[in-house]
Parts: structure tokens; C-alpha cells; sequence
């Protein structure tokens, strides 16, 4: 059956499933911003435990395979004591993961403001949060929403295996129907129809932002 | 002579008081500030000059602690703040780089109402400051407020920095070699400006340069540094041209001294020569007959508001077939009042006719520069030159001030 027509056919479970997936890759992106800036905040800043932590953690998290820390998430933390739901597990887990990425491109947007600006800016009484908070992060995150909106689309595309491992119902719809059906072909290919769609769109926000804001010249 | 009254004012405890500053870099043999004495007296321009590398840019941020001294006290305004709170301390110091840093990101407004929003003053007077500033630097507020900084030409740029500087009215200011990366002729309207500016707010003022005719023309005193920052001479410009301390300060002053007296002397303190003048809707007669009654070769044609346009000759005003204001010369060669001579010699050399016209700040005709003026001015420094330099030469402050 031609993926399109199997979408319209089961189009609420696909619906439903799709909508949950949204909402924790979006959660998740929105938390590893502050993450991230924050991280990379600590990796300039003057203060050698804040830089040291925030390199152990990038270290960690960017070397670790996604689904490996997915795992240690999901059945590891269970056998310690916490338990979380399958959602927020999910959440937890892409912010940190992401997170790592984004403090290493806002870093290299940190790094690539000229150094005067922190000094003229260190030389008018900012202290150092305002520093980086009015003047230096401001700057830096305009030379970066490009990088960034790459990460936005991995972020999608990485929070499925959480769904995947996970099992919560409602995203799941696409493997069920494969099962059911006995047609993965169309049931999978419906399901990548929301993600094009999605991140075709998503792709040319990141765009426009990075026109609106970029220093005029 | 006005300014000499209110230098001479500046007296008392200094603004700024460097006591044995020293500043080792780790890892180099010798310290880019040795043991350094200074003391910038309230309301005055100090220039610091030197051969690259001699620490002068280092000491200037040793005063606002951009770098902590290794040994030694700051003292501002009778208050050692060698160790108060760094940030405290800058919001009380203006500072003016040479790349201006301006944050791109903001609008001219955003960028000056910076260090106020840091204080928490009111939107209102935060909004009433900004407007007050930018006419100060004279930047049209309506024009400028929303602009960024990369839609302003160098000059405006230099002006939106100084103007953020004095945001929050700071009593010293800072600033490395601000008119260094902007062109020859801006810089020296800018420095113009910036004289005048200084007249209106008398703040203390440390300023950083290479160049030492900058430094003659800016500066109520100036320290020539070497090496470790030491002072090789600390005293007015007119002292340190007439009589330079030692080998090392000749040499750095260069040759043509007498020349360089020429950026000490503003046009305002000579006697301008008057060139008859006439409005622009006067009868071709009348400016004949004002033409006849002066030795001068032309008539300078000013406009209601006494703004100089045309110059024209016996010639010009007797060719009846076109109107006047097509015939003659367009009045090029302006410099206000408190330009230097060198600025007016400038304009004279580049002119068709010899002669800068000075203006007032509104544009009016006051008189005008020639080549006797200037003669005039040069033997007069010269008998100043050779008086100072047979007077004791004390580092003193009342002295040497006549020139001007």
C-alpha cells in the first residue's frame, strides 16, 4: 500500500504518536539550550572547578553512544531507585545528550566574539555574568543559530530511539502497524513523511531566525 | 586666555595618584611597569606617549585594574583603590578604546544606556541621558538613537563611544589611542571636537598615544614613557618642546619643533586678519566699494546667518551677465575657532587663495588665517620657546602656560 493512504488510514494513532515525539524533542531541545549555555558559560569562565566540571561532562556525554546512556537510563537508574517515566527518561536523557553539543557550539560562538568586546565590556563595569550575559552569549549565539539548527534536527531524530526503547504506546504506532499490518514499508515511511515535513519546516524557521538576528550591517 | 585661568584652577589634591605602581608579568625578566610615580591633577588631559612596548597601555589599565598591579597603590580622588571591588571602580572610570567596542548588537541607544541600566536609573532618565549625550558628541538623537554600530562611519562610531563612556558621568576617563584607526582628516575633527567637548565637562583624563604631534596638541601635560613605563619627562607640552629633559625625549620629539608649536597655539588666541566681507544680497556696488576701501584682493561673500560662501575679486563682481554666487571661488578652507594653527596651516596650504576662514561653532565668520598670521604666531612662540628655556625647568604646573 502506498504510505501516504496507509498515513490517512491510520492517521490518529500516527497523529497521537507523532505529537508526543514533538513535545519530548522539543522539551528536551528548550532544556539543553539552558544546558548548554550554561556549560559553555562554565568552560570560560575564571573559575578552574566550573571549567574542570564542565569539560568532564561534555567529555562524558558527547563520547558516550546515545543509546548505551539510553540504557543506563531506562535499566540502570531503576536498580538504583529512581524511577521515571518512560516520557521523562526520554527528556532527561536528550537534554543532557544534547546538551553536551550545544555547549561545544556555543562555545565556538563564545570564542569566535572579538576579545575586545569582553574587555570593553569588562572595562565599563560589567562583571563577568553580565559580561557574558548582555554582551558575549548575546553575540555568540548569532553566529551560531545555523550549527544550532542542525542540532535541533539530531535532536529530533536521536529522541525516536528513546521512544523506540522506551515503548511509550503512543509512539510506537508505527512499529505496531508494521506488525499488524505485515507492511513495514508503508507503515515506516508514513511515519518518516512527519518527520520531513517537520524538519523541512522546522530547518526554514532556523533560518529566518538566523536572518532576523544577524548583526546588522 | 580663558584657559589658563582654569588650569591654573586644577590645583590641590590630584584626581589621580599612581604611588610606586608595578606591574611583573609572569615569566618576563623585566616589569612592563617599574615603581611608577604619577599624579594627574583634577580636570586635566594627561597623555601618556612612548615608543610601542613601553607599558604606557599597560599602566592605563592598571588604573582601572583591567590588570592587577603586582606592587604599588591607586589613588582616585584621595581614595586608594588598589583594592575595592574591580567592577565598582570601572563604573566610575570612563573608558574609550581605539576599536571603540561598541557591541554590535545593540543599538547606539542600547550601547550607552549600558552602565545606567547597570545602576538601575529610571527608563525616563536613562532615555533623557542618552539624548543629552549623543548631542554632546553631536550625533542627532533622532538620527542615531536606533542605529547600530555598524551603520555609523568611523568618526560617528568614535563619537557613540565617547558618549557611552560618560554615560554615567564618570570624574576620570580612560582612553587608548581612540582616534588611532580613524582617518587623517576625521581624527583631526574628532581631536577638535573632543578639545572642545573637554572645555564643556573638565574631566580628568588619561590618554594613551604613540604619536607625539597627538600628544602635543591633546594634552595639558604630557609623560613621555621608556621602558618599565618609566617617566622619562613629565611636564606641558610648551617644556617639553623647548627644553627636552634628555637625548631620548629629543629624539622622540623628532625634528621640527617649531612646527609642532604650531598644534599648541589655537586659532582663537591669534589675531585673526580681517578680510572685508559682505552678505549675499548686497548691491554689486556696495561690495565693489568695500572691495576698493580694503588692500585686500577679495571679498568674502557670508550668507544671513554670516556663514562664509563665495569669495570674489574686482573681476567677479563686474562680470554683470552671471549672479554673483556663480562667479569667484566657493569658500573652502574653514576651521573654527578652536583649531590649531597647524590644523589652519593645513587648510591654507590645500586652499586656491592662502587663507583659512574661521568660524565660530554655528558656522559665522569670525576672521581669517593668512601666512602673516601665522609668521606672526611662529616668532612669537619662538621668544616664548626662548624664554621658558632660559626659566628654571621645575616639572611645575604654573609654568609655561603663556604660550597659550
Amino acid at each position: 500500500m502506498n504510505p501516504f493512504t496507509f498515513l490517512i488510514d491510520n492517521w490518529d494513532l500516527y497523529i497521537n504518536g507523532f505529537l508526543r515525539l514533538f513535545q519530548a524533542a522539543n522539551l528536551a531541545f528548550v532544556l539543553a539550550m539552558i544546558v548548554g549555555v550554561i556549560i559553555a558559560s562554565f568552560r570560560v569562565s575564571p573559575i578552574p572547578p566550573l571549567q574542570r566540571f564542565a569539560a568532564f561532562y561534555v567529555t562524558v556525554f558527547r563520547n558516550s553512544p546515545l543509546l548505551i546512556i539510553f540504557f543506563l537510563f531506562f535499566f540502570g537508574l531503576p536498580k538504583l531507585g529512581f524511577t521515571f517515566t518512560p516520557f521523562t527518561s526520554t527528556v532527561i536523557v536528550m537534554t543532557l545528550y544534547t546538551g553536551a553539543y550545544l555547549a561545544e557550539t556555543v562555545r565556538s560562538g563564545i570564542n569566535s566574539v572579538d576579545t575586545g568586546q569582553a574587555e570593553a565590556a569588562r572595562a565599563i563595569g560589567l562583571k563577568f555574568r553580565e559580561v557574558l550575559g548582555t554582551v558575549v552569549i548575546p553575540q555568540a549565539l548569532r553566529t551560531v543559530v545555523g550549527p544550532i539548527g542542525n542540532l535541533y534536527i539530531a535532536n529530533a531524530k536521536n529522541t525516536v530511539i528513546g521512544t523506540t526503547i522506551g515503548l511509550f504506546v503512543e509512539t510506537t504506532a508505527a512499529q505496531r502497524l508494521a506488525n499488524s499490518t505485515g507492511q513495514p514499508i508503508a507503515a515506516y515511511s508514513a511515519a518518516a513523511i512527519f518527520f520531513v515535513v517537520w524538519l523541512l519546516i522546522a530547518a526554514q524557521v532556523f533560518t529566518s531566525i538566523e536572518q532576523r538576528v544577524a548583526i546588522k550591517r | 586666555m580663558t584657559d589658563t585661568v582654569q588650569r591654573s584652577a586644577a590645583t590641590g589634591e590630584p584626581m589621580i595618584r599612581l604611588e610606586g605602581l608595578t606591574k611583573r608579568f609572569p615569566g618576563q625578566a623585566e616589569p612592563a611597569v617599574d615603581a611608577l610615580d604619577l599624579e594627574v591633577p583634577r580636570g586635566e588631559i594627561v597623555i601618556l606617549v612612548g615608543p610601542s612596548g613601553c607599558g604606557k597601555t599597560t599602566t592605563m589599565r592598571l588604573i582601572n585594574r583591567l590588570i592587577e598591579p603586582t606592587s604599588g597603590r591607586i589613588v582616585i580622588d584621595g581614595e586608594d583603590v588598589t583594592k575595592v571591588d574591580p567592577d565598582n571602580l570601572r563604573r566610575r572610570i570612563g573608558y574609550v578604546i581605539q576599536q571603540v567596542g561598541l557591541f554590535p548588537h545593540m543599538t547606539v541607544a542600547d550601547n550607552i544606556a549600558t552602565v545606567p541600566r547597570l545602576l538601575k536609573w529610571k527608563e525616563e532618565r536613562i532615555r533623557a541621558r542618552v539624548d543629552e549625550l549623543l548631542d554632546l558628541v553631536g550625533l542627532d538623537p533622532s538620527a542615531y538613537r536606533h542605529r547600530y554600530p555598524k551603520q555609523l562611519s568611523g568618526g560617528q562610531r568614535q563619537r557613540a563611544g565617547v558618549a557611552r563612556a560618560l554615560s554615567a558621568d564618570p570624574p576620570v576617563m580612560l582612553m587608548d589611542e581612540p582616534f588611532g584607526a580613524i582617518d587623517p582628516i576625521t581624527r583631526e575633527r574628532l581631536q577638535n571636537e573632543f578639545l572642545r567637548l573637554q572645555q564643556e565637562i573638565r574631566k580628568t583624563i588619561v590618554f594613551v598615544t604613540h604619536d607625539i604631534d597627538e600628544a602635543i596638541k591633546m594634552g595639558d601635560r604630557i609623560a613621555i614613557l621608556r621602558q618599565g613605563s618609566r617617566v622619562a619627562q613629565y611636564d606641558t607640552p610648551e617644556h617639553i618642546l623647548s627644553a627636552p629633559a634628555d637625548d631620548f625625549v629629543a629624539d622622540f620629539i623628532g625634528a621640527g619643533a617649531s612646527l609642532k608649536r604650531l598644534n599648541l597655539t589655537r586659532v582663537h588666541d591669534v589675531e585673526l586678519a580681517q578680510w572685508p566681507t559682505a552678505t549675499s544680497d548686497t548691491a554689486r556696488d556696495e561690495i565693489l566699494a568695500t572691495l576698493q576701501s580694503s588692500d585686500k584682493g577679495a571679498v568674502l561673500i557670508l550668507d544671513a546667518q554670516r556663514r562664509p560662501l563665495r569669495w570674489v575679486a574686482a573681476r567677479d563682481i563686474q562680470r554683470t551677465d552671471r549672479p554673483l554666487m556663480e562667479t569667484g571661488l566657493v569658500a573652502e578652507a574653514v576651521v573654527e575657532a578652536h583649531a590649531t594653527l597647524n590644523d589652519a596651516l593645513n587648510e591654507m596650504l590645500r586652499s586656491n587663495y592662502g587663507v583659512a576662514i574661521v568660524v565660530d561653532s554655528s558656522g559665522a565668520y569670525q576672521g581669517a588665517v593668512d601666512f602673516g598670521t601665522v609668521s606672526g604666531a611662529v616668532q612669537e612662540l619662538r621668544r616664548a620657546a626662548r624664554a621658558a628655556a632660559r626659566a628654571p625647568v621645575s616639572g611645575g604646573a604654573s609654568t609655561g602656560e603663556t604660550v597659550r
